[in-house]
Parts: C-alpha cells; structure tokens; sequence
C-alpha cells in the first residue's frame, strides 16, 4: 500500500534492528546480571514511621559476614542515620522511607538511585568494594534546605 | 482581509504570551546557572527554587504550550481557509491559558509554589498554583477543538479529499497531547486541587506520579511535533521543494499518535511499588517511538537533496554548500536538527533501565531536555518567529545579521552547556540543587568545573536571549512595513494518491487508547493492591 523508498526501508531496517538489540540487552542484563528496576513496594503510614518498627530506630544491622541491612528516614532536610560505617567488600540493603516529601536516595559513584516517597519503603542493594567518604545525596527536590541533605558511608 | 487580520491577532497573542515567558524565563535561567556555580548567593527573599520553578513553568509548560497552540492555529487557519470563522475557541483557549499563566507566575514569585515544574506531591503549593495549571492544560482542548471543528468543515466541503498536510500534522498532535492531558488533568482536579485547599486530609504520591508521568512523557512529543511541522512543513517551503512525502509524513504523526503515550513509567524506573515486568515493558515502547523521529530524519536529509539537486548540486558537501544558512528560519532549523541527533541518543540512554539507574535525577537529565527542548524544538520555534511574526503584523523583518548571531550564540551556548551538565550527571551530580558543595566531600568536588563550564554555556544562552530581545522590539513595534511569507510547503503533484485509511484519526486515537490501556492497566491495577496511605503534605521551603 505505501510505497517506501528502498533507502528508507533499509535504513528503516537498520533502525528497528538496532532498537530491538538494545533492548534485547536491556533484557538480558535484566536476566542474566540481575539489572532491572526495582520491583519491590511496601507501604506505610507516613504519619506514623517513627513508631513503626524497623524505622523507629533506623541504622545499620549485620545480618552475616558482610552483609548488612540498612534502615534509613529522610525527613527535611537530613537523612536519619547520618552516619553508617562499614568494611570493605560489605553488602549493604537499603531500607528507605519518608516521613513527609519526596526524597532521592542517591550514592553516587556506587550506582545507588532510588526515589523514597512517603508511603512507601523503597529497597536498593549495593556491595561496596573500595574504602571511602560516600556522600548519600538527597536527589530529589524536597525544600529550600535540599542541598544541605547528605549522609555518609565510610567504607574502610 | 478584515478576517484575516482578526485571525492573525489571535495568533500573534499566542506567540506574545509564550515569548514573554521567553524573556523572563530564561533570566530565571541565567540566575540559576551562574549561582550554582558559585558566582553569586542567591538572596533568602528570592530563593534559588522559586526561580527554578518560575524557569520550568514558565520554559517547559507556558512557552511551548502557547507557541505551538499559536502556531497550529496559524497552520489551520491558512491551510483551510473558512469563510466567516469564529475566533471563539481560540480567544476561549487564549483566556484560559493565559489567566492560568498569571496565576500560577504570581503564586511562584510570591513564593507559595516552590513546587517546581512536575510539582510533586506531597509538596504543597497554594491550590491557586494548581487552580492555574489546570487552567493552562485544559485551555488547549479550545484549541484543539477548533482544529477538530476546521477539518469537520473541510470534509463536507472537499469530500474525498485528503485532510491538508499541516492541518493533518496539528491534529494528530493535538490529539495526542489531549489523550495524555487527560492523566494530568485527573491528578490536578481529583487530587492536587481538593487537598490543597483542605478538602480531604491526604494524597496518594504514587498515584499521582504516574498521573504526572502519563502526561509528563507525551508532553516532550506535543514540543517535538511543534518543531517537527516547521522542520516537515515550512522547511520545504523554503528550499522551494514540495514535501518529501504526503503519505509517510502522515505515517510518522500516527506513530507519535500511538507510541508516545505509553512509555511515561519510564520515568519512574526507581519508584518503588511498581513491578518491574512493567518499567521493561514501557522500555520497550519507549525504544519503539524512534522509528519515527528516523523517519523524520531520513525524510528531511531527502528534503535537503532534492533541493541541492535542484540547483544541480550532489554529494554531502554539495548538499550542505546548498541549503540557505543566510536565512535564520532555515538556519535555527538545521541547528536544532543537529542538536536533536544529540537528543535522541541521549534518550536512548534514558530509557534503557541499566543506564538510568546512573543518570536518573542526575545532571545528566537537565542537560538532556535542554539539548531537547532548550535546543531543537525552542530554536526551531524562536527562529520560526523570524518570519512568522513579520507575516502577522505585515511587516518586514530587515536585521538578519543579528537573527543569525542569535541563533547561532544560542547553539554554541546550549551546546556548552548541555555538554557540561551530561558530564556532570554522569560523575554523580544531582539535579535541583541550589548548592552542590556537600561539606567538601571529595566526590562532590569533581563537579565544581563542569558546573562552572555549565554557567560559561549559559551565559552565552542569554547573551543570545537578549539579542533576540533586540530583534524581537524591532519586529513588533518597528520595520518597514511590507509582504512577508510564512508558508507550508505544497504537496508534491506527482507522488501517488495518500491512502485514505491514513487520514482516519479516529481510528489511531483509538489505537493509542488501547496501548495505553496495555502499557497501564498492569501497573494502575498493582497500585490498588497495595494498601495506600495518604499522605498530608506539607510547604517545606
């Protein structure tokens, strides 16, 4: 019915065919290297997480040979714990929360990246392998104190 | 004539508005820029994120939502020509856009709406703020009812035509702009409006969020489409050739139709709440809505070949010795063109999860919608002014020197500095702060000089801004008067019959509904699962 030019339909090819490899990588990453978004959702009542059990005392918590929990509140304009401090070569799971705007949970450089909306806890995974001050950066606008809101990791 | 004046004067108060926002948008720009980079403190009574909200309201929402409302006008108007026409609609959209504008300016410079441009909830703003966004949003639906009412007019007067080309362009997308209006509307009348002014004690965030988000990702297509119909429509036109093709440029507009609707989770990749098996599945149509703009570019290289070859010109650099860089409206064009093959990698990145996790909420973000937005589509636009305006007002525009210098500081500068801001989105840098110094942590200190490259990039931005304040002045209140043509360019007489299912509107609007109902039943039904808790919110600056 359309009469496509031959360059086009090529060149139509060569697009569509380099679309689907990304996404087929997108994929396989997903499948095979457990890259993919978060699927994890679990609520809470923003009113209430600082009695609800495990934010009431939000910190760190060893659950095995390097491997660690952590239960963190951002709250206008700081995240709650300041500091964590760990080994190197440690697993850390962040449990994140708010108790009342939107926050951004972002390690930089250590490919930590979650969005922490009140309501709701938000779960990302990271072992760091190098020692150092680790800024945790509220990424998400929150308030006229938003650049003041980081933590640290120390990783030694 | 007398009609065609009192229709030029609706369209010249579209584009006024918009390039007012313009104006006072990009000093709200240049202020953000350098003082991030530590040039200057900005003072407790003008704080950094009320300019950073007025900047992206007034930038990403009025100017673009006015000027391309203004400009598809223009392009029904002259493609089908009614005779007594009522301005109603488009003085209606006009009035409601432009009091919601107001509204909202006032809110945010007052300081009840530091809220930004997506104005996420649980930060709470004056419902007045909102009670304008919904006013700005819904005043397009005059406009596009008017285009609806036009093509109306022209089916029962040209039966078994085919819907003039701009016309075809504009409608599909409006139509698409308003299928995804619909989302934002939802979350700015249900739910913004009602909480903010105490009617109901709290907000579902996430709900709201992907309201925003199903309007938010369609929202950068409605911009794109604006420029798409000066680089498909009027470009032509100025090379002296006919369209490239009446049958594919409709394929690509009923592409955009479908495809830009159902890919907005992919700005939600680390929402929590939200399954993953849906994030990878919008990927998927976010990928797929490249096809089009390839098209558009295969379209228009082809364009720029016919006309080298009309001047007996072949080969890359016969072609390039060929287009007419004198003239600004081709010139701002073909740079954007350029800018936007930057874009769109860049996008690419974006919507491929594994690469986002880096670049989400980073730097990286900023700098890319403003080599989209900032670059392809407000240059194509602000350059299309330079003939619009002139054929609205009947007169001449004589300072082409100085429309060059503009477009051409423009393009360096957004250059510079969208280069700057990828950079430092990439080393970490987040977005949306008024300071980026974090107690002197070492990560943090890499950023300093590509935020201060950013700042030399905006200035040179501005420096473009104010010539085209300069140019803009004479444009409207002086210059010769005289003929000047802003025109779309001719079908081509010898391509073969358009098929007639491309023209059936209804038919790919429905198209996308269904989409949209693939890419969201899934994630709108999982929210529901949850058990929600409202949140009351609160004005945290």
């Amino acid at each position: 019915m359309l009469n496509l030019p031959r360059l086009e339909r090529t060149w139509l090819w060569l697009g569509g065919i380099t679309m689907a490899f990304f996404f087929i990588i997108v994929l396989s990453l997903a499948v095979m290297a457990d890259i993919e978004p978060p699927s994890y959702g679990q609520t809470i009542d923003p009113t209430k997480v600082s009695q609800t059990p495990p934010f009431d005392h939000p910190g760190l918590h060893q659950t095995g040979p390097k491997a660690y929990e952590a239960y963190y509140v951002g709250q206008v304009f700081s995240w709650n714990p300041a500091s964590i401090t760990i080994p190197v070569g440690s697993t850390v799971t962040f449990y994140v929360t708010s108790s009342d705007v939107v926050h951004g949970f972002s390690v930089p450089e250590a490919d930590v990246n979650a969005e922490v909306m009140p309501g709701w806890v938000s779960r990302v995974e990271h072992t760091f392998l190098k020692p150092g001050d680790y800024p945790i950066i509220c990424n998400q606008y929150c308030g006229i104190g938003h650049s003041a809101m980081f933590a640290h990791i120390i990783v030694k | 004539m007398e009609q065609q004046r009192a229709e030029n004067r609706l369209v010249l108060a579209y584009l006024y508005v918009a390039l007012v926002s313009v104006f006072i948008g990009t000093f709200f720009g240049l202020l953000q820029v350098t003082s991030r980079a530590g040039f200057f403190q900005t003072p407790p009574w003008f704080d950094y994120y009320r300019m950073l909200t007025a900047h992206g309201v007034l930038l990403a929402l009025v100017f673009t939502t006015l000027f391309i409302s203004g400009l598809s006008t223009y392009a029904t108007y002259r493609s089908i020509e009614r005779p007594r026409r009522s301005l109603a609609l488009g003085w209606t959209g006009w009035w409601m856009m432009t009091t919601g504008t107001v509204l909202a300016a006032l809110e945010i410079l007052a300081g009840n709406a530091s809220v930004l441009y997506t104005f996420y909830a649980p930060l709470k703003a004056s419902p007045w703020f909102y009670v304008g966004a919904a006013l700005l949003i819904v005043g397009t639906w005059a406009v596009l009812l008017d285009v609806l009412l036009a093509i109306a007019y022209f089916r029962r007067t040209h039966p078994g035509e085919r819907i003039p080309l701009p016309v075809f362009m504009v409608a599909a997308n409006y139509l698409m702009w308003f299928l995804a209006t619909i989302g934002v509307a939802i979350e700015v009348l249900f739910q913004l409006i009602p909480w903010s002014f105490g009617w109901v004690p709290g907000i579902d965030v996430q709900l709201s969020r992907t309201l925003f988000w199903y309007f938010g990702h369609p929202l950068v297509y409605f911009w794109l489409l604006g420029a798409y119909l000066i680089w498909y429509g009027v470009v032509p036109k100025i090379l002296g050739v006919p369209f490239f093709s009446d049958a594919l440029t409709r394929v690509a507009f009923i592409l955009f139709i479908i495809l830009s609707l159902p890919v907005g989770v992919h700005h939600q990749f680390t929402d929590p709440g939200i399954s993953h098996i849906w994030k990878e599945l919008q990927t998927g149509f976010t990928l797929m809505v490249v096809i089009p703009s390839l098209m558009t570019a295969f379209a228009l290289f082809a364009t720029f070949e016919q006309a080298a070859a009309k001047q007996g010109r072949h080969g890359f650099i016969g072609i390039v010795a060929a287009l007419p860089w004198s003239n600004p409206t081709f010139l701002g064009s073909a740079l954007g063109m350029i800018l936007f093959i930057f874009g769109g990698f860049g996008g690419i990145v974006n919507a491929s999860y594994s690469l986002d996790v880096l670049t989400h909420n980073t730097m990286w973000i900023v700098g890319h919608f403003h080599i989209t937005v900032g670059g392809p589509v407000a240059l194509t636009l602000i350059a299309a002014t330079y003939t619009l305006i002139p054929a609205l007002t009947g007169r001449r525009f004589t300072s082409e020197g100085l429309a060059r210098a503009q477009i051409w500081l423009w393009f360096i500068g957004l250059s510079i500095m969208s280069f700057a801001m990828h950079t430092a989105g990439l080393l970490g840098a987040p977005r949306r702060e008024a300071a980026l110094a974090y107690g002197g942590n070492a990560i943090a200190a890499q950023w300093v000089p590509w935020t201060m490259l950013a700042a030399v990039g905006g200035i040179i931005v501005y420096a473009s801004v104010i010539c085209y304040l300069i140019a803009f002045v004479q444009m409207v209140f002086g210059g010769e008067r005289g003929e000047t043509r802003f025109e779309f360019a001719d079908p081509d007489l010898y391509a073969e019959k358009t098929p007639a299912i491309l023209d059936r509107l209804g038919l790919w609007t429905a198209a996308a509904v269904l989409l949209v109902i693939i890419a969201y039943a899934g994630p709108i039904t999982e929210h529901f699962h949850y058990h929600i808790y409202l949140a009351p919110g609160m004005r945290t600056w």
